[in-house]
């Protein structure tokens, strides 16, 4: 094992890993990669069929003509979330020619990904350097992945492939509608998702690029998400996804109570605090909770007859629903969630495709994350130093992605509107199990039973001295949940590291280690 | 011993907060504990500990427990064992756990009745939350919310929630079963601060009296020195005609409630939105009450969905007389308070005539007049009620005379 030092969060991190040496986390703004970005390798048009037609038989024909070989970077994007028929298959084929230790390079993967520990376990694939959960995480966390997986944040993903810390031997890219050429978007086609912009850093950045499609259109297919000028294949399938499970018929506010009283509280604290206001920009997921949320601002918003100047998607048909009835100007989109969103891409002019690449990127002039006035996010635990964990659950296994997650915090107003315990588990920590943010960028967590404002915060603490919404103390908080759920046991978590959390600019802000059952 | 196994709790993958558990007692091996716990990393080796703990306080030493968890919490746990141990022994032993502070506060007779919210008696995990939702009243239901096999259970779990699961304040009801077997429910709420107790499908005073004689019973047993209020609920074509009676059957009766799901059966009718079916009952119950002077409480409203028409129907019912309603989901809360709270147009106007009648008790008039009308004694009354109700919710201070005063002085 390389030497480990202790990171400006306080936790033991590795200098080396996977054999690279990586650096520990320096604290926020303070390190700033230099030099030139990667590029890849310079391609000439002489070496691409004149007629255009870049269709090939297979993926695995494909795969072999890029070269495909022993400890190759494959990448793909999750835009077909759950419903995702394509990386499996690669694999497969990958598996089919005999190639060994690839690295798995994916912007999230989901549980229709469990088949890939089969290749995890034979040694067709060494890692994955991407999100894990479910069976995946647990697999990981119980230390049988041969490498060591590497978490990043959407950003991150986009700032590692920029700078060179990740270089992508081939991207596979599934698409719902693609021409010969390989432009490509996701517009139409059984498998409609309304965006790609997962895939944007990818095809502009790997060495070679395929787009894998089950619905192959005319030239020219416009608008080009997927430039064919970067493509090198195109390969037809008959299916690349299962509709259902790519983006849910329709989303739901929650119908809980309790999730309904956090939203309310949240809800009402923007209110208060004079954080919502005309020309707000403003952020939040799709969980029942966060629609909850946006159903509440956009009540308020009614009522004061002022608008969000802009809303940045992940968008839901609720969010269509503020565009529509004007209570938001602009949805600014990198994903839809429901079909309400994929048709409202399509038809309302002020709803604009925006890529993480844009949105989210370290390396980018300027980031649209900072600009958000309000940022609604969630969190597995939270401390009592405001630290937050996405990645983890409180028994020490691998549970989540990291997402955007770390890259929203950079906005002016993070909050967190999270039950105060789960099953018995209590959210509010003295320490969280895996730091994936920092303290000092979480500003307010709202919980059924209370609201705790970070007391770097003094602005938000003077402005709500006199408010009746339940402020508390975090500790107070924390002490409440454990009086209710009862002392619990620590995780057993051995020293062997099974996985690195990256901080968006690339350096190690915590490790996750072995879980011993 | 015959049966030498029993079961408890509620199993299934949407199960949350519960545990099922199943005891099969022995003739030897001793002690087996067969946990598998959705929290086993945090919380297994304190369940295995409680698991020993409660066989042992009740001297069982030969038997396998297993232990099924979907994330219960202790009191959850003690009550699901208790109750299988009870399923087999014959004991008046019980395992209780700690009756926390904050459930150590007591009820009035006057206190305000707008809401309260029934949670089925064997149901842990709506319990936990219920009081953050600010209802008046938390009502744990053991009578028709609990199947006739899950009796037992859910009077062990309604008994280890009133101890250990925080009310936030709000009024701790109960609701028994119907008369005369809910007799056997008091032993586990009457030690245990319970604050009221709702007696469904009451048909006369005699019912009353002889759960009190019980009530007492119990109370002198456990030193238990505050009043148990009484709720009782009128169900049936008979309880109407016997409202009065039951009203003042005992000083403990606080309010009576109507329940129109019985009663328009009973009445071999459909129950409608209109509710004009039930006209009768309801304004008949009213009169009652208030001819006893004691509170009239509304049935429930049981389309949780529609805000808009359970505001309607609070505005009818507080038209009729009736000062509360029944919730059966905690968003109906906020709408039931809003709308029985007093109005500010009925506030204005109940502190002109609070006002005009301390200004004439100053000047020692005998006549109460606002501008050239007279004002009645009993409209004074009920303007004060107004201001004392707008008072305790907060919608207006208790100096408010002077900022009133003010008001018009400016």
């Amino acid at each position: 094992m390389s030497k480990q030092v202790k990171n400006a969060v306080g936790r033991m991190v590795p200098t080396e890993i996977n054999g690279e040496e990586v650096i520990p986390f320096k604290g926020i703004g303070k390190h700033k990669p230099i030099g030139r970005k990667y590029a890849p390798p310079i391609p000439t048009a002489l070496d691409y069929p004149e007629d255009g037609n870049k269709v090939i038989g297979s993926l695995k024909e494909a795969l072999e003509k890029c070269g495909l070989s022993d400890g190759m970077t494959i990448s793909t994007h999750h835009h077909l979330r759950n419903g995702d028929l394509v990386s499996n298959t690669i694999f497969d084929a990958a598996k089919e020619i005999g190639v060994k230790d690839l690295v798995w390079f994916p912007s999230a993967s989901f549980p229709c990904n469990e088949p890939i520990m089969e290749y995890l376990e034979d040694g067709t694939v060494n890692r994955i350097e991407g999100s894990m959960n479910g069976p995946l995480g647990k697999f990981v966390s119980q230390g049988k992945m041969k490498g060591t997986a590497v978490l990043r944040s959407h950003g991150g993903r986009v700032q590692a492939i920029q700078d060179g810390e990740v270089k992508i031997d081939i991207a596979v890219l599934a698409a719902p509608s693609s021409d010969f050429f390989g432009n490509a978007n996701a517009l139409s086609g059984p498998s409609a998702c309304g965006v790609l912009g997962y895939a944007t850093t990818d095809f502009l950045y790997a060495d070679k690029v395929i787009v894998i499609t089950d619905n192959l259109v005319d030239f020219p297919n416009m608008p080009m998400e997927i430039q064919g000028n970067y493509v090198d294949y195109v390969v037809v399938v008959d299916k690349i996804g299962i509709p259902e499970r790519i983006v849910s018929g329709t989303t739901q506010i929650t119908k809980s109570p309790d999730r309904l009283l956090i939203a309310e509280l949240t809800a009402n604290f923007l209110k208060e605090s004079e954080i919502l206001k005309d020309g707000c920009y403003m952020q939040a997921g799709a969980g029942g909770t966060s629609l909850a949320i946006g159903h509440y601002i956009h009540q308020i918003l009614k009522e004061k007859g002022w608008k969000s100047k802009l809303g940045f998607g992940g968008s839901t048909k609720y969010m269509v629903q503020m565009l529509e009835e004007g209570t938001m100007e602009h949805i600014m989109d990198a994903q839809a969630f429901d079909l309400g969103a994929v048709a409202s891409i399509v038809n309302n002019e002020n709803h604009h495709q925006y890529p993480v690449f844009n949105a989210y990127n370290f390396h980018s002039k300027g980031n649209l994350t900072s600009m958000m006035d309000i940022m609604i996010l969630g969190a597995t635990e939270v401390d009592v130093n405001f630290n937050g964990n996405v990645a983890t659950h409180s028994d020490g296994y691998l549970l989540h992605g990291i997402g955007g997650w770390q890259n929203c915090l950079h906005a002016k107003n993070v909050i967190l509107p999270i039950p105060l315990f789960r099953d018995r588990i209590p959210v509010i920590k003295d320490e969280v199990t895996t730091i994936c943010g920092p303290g000092e960028m979480i500003d307010i967590i709202v919980t059924e039973r209370g609201i705790a404002i970070n007391p770097r915060r003094k602005d938000l603490i003077e402005k709500m001295k006199n408010s009746s919404l339940p402020i508390k103390t975090i500790e107070e908080l924390k002490a409440e949940a454990e009086e209710i759920c009862g002392p619990s046991k620590k995780p057993n978590i051995s020293d062997e590291i099974v996985a690195a959390i990256k901080w968006v600019d690339g350096t190690v802000i915590d490790v996750v280690r072995k879980v011993i059952d | 011993m015959s049966n030498k196994i029993a079961n408890a709790g509620n199993i299934g993958k949407k199960i949350r907060s519960d545990c099922y558990v199943t005891l099969e007692l022995k003739d030897s091996g001793g002690i087996v504990i067969n946990q598998k716990s959705k929290v086993q990393v945090l919380y297994g080796d304190s369940n295995n500990e409680l698991c020993k703990d409660i066989l042992s306080f009740f001297g069982i030493k030969n038997a396998i427990l297993t232990l099924e968890d979907r994330g219960a919490l202790s009191l959850v746990i003690a009550a699901r064992i208790e109750a299988a141990i009870k399923k087999l022994i014959d004991t008046d032993k019980e395992f209780l756990l700690d009756f926390i502070e904050e459930n150590k506060y007591t009820s009035e007779k006057e206190q305000n009745r707008f809401s309260r919210l029934y949670l089925p008696g064997n149901s842990p995990s709506m319990m936990l939350n219920a009081g953050i939702h600010d209802p008046n009243g938390i009502i744990l239901d053991l009578e028709d919310s609990v199947a006739y096999n899950k009796k037992t259970e859910a009077q062990h779990l309604v008994r280890n929630a009133l101890r250990g699961i925080n009310f936030y304040g709000a009024e701790r009801m109960v609701r028994i079963n119907q008369f005369p077997k809910g007799l056997d429910d008091l032993k586990y709420l009457i030690p245990h601060n319970v604050h009221m107790l709702l007696v469904p499908k009451c048909e006369g005073a005699d019912q009353i009296v002889q759960l009190e004689q019980k009530i007492e019973e119990l109370k002198s047993q456990h030193k238990v020195t505050h009043s148990i209020f009484l709720m009782p609920i009128i169900e049936s074509a008979l309880g109407v005609e016997k409202a009065f009676e039951i009203a003042t059957a005992s000083e403990n009766v606080v309010a009576l409630a109507i329940g129109l799901e019985d009663y328009t059966a009973d009445l071999g009718s459909r129950r409608t939105n209109e509710a004009t079916e039930s006209f009768y009952a309801r304004t008949r119950m009213v009169n009652a009450c208030k001819a006893a002077g004691i509170q009239a409480i509304d049935s429930v409203f049981s389309d949780v969905g529609d805000m808009v028409a359970l505001k309607e129907n609070v505005k009818v019912s507080k038209g009729l007389g009736f000062e509360g309603m029944g919730c059966i989901h905690p968003r109906q809360i906020k709408v039931i308070h809003e709308s029985f709270a007093p109005e500010a147009t009925e506030i204005d106007k109940a502190m002109k005539i609070v006002n005009a009648f301390i200004d004439a008790t100053e000047k020692g008039l005998g006549v109460v007049s606002l501008g050239t009308k007279m004002i009645d004694p009993p409209v004074v009354k009920r303007a004060e009620k107004t201001i004392n109700l707008a008072i305790s919710l907060g919608l207006i201070s208790e100096n408010w005379r002077e900022e009133f005063l003010n008001e018009q002085a400016g």
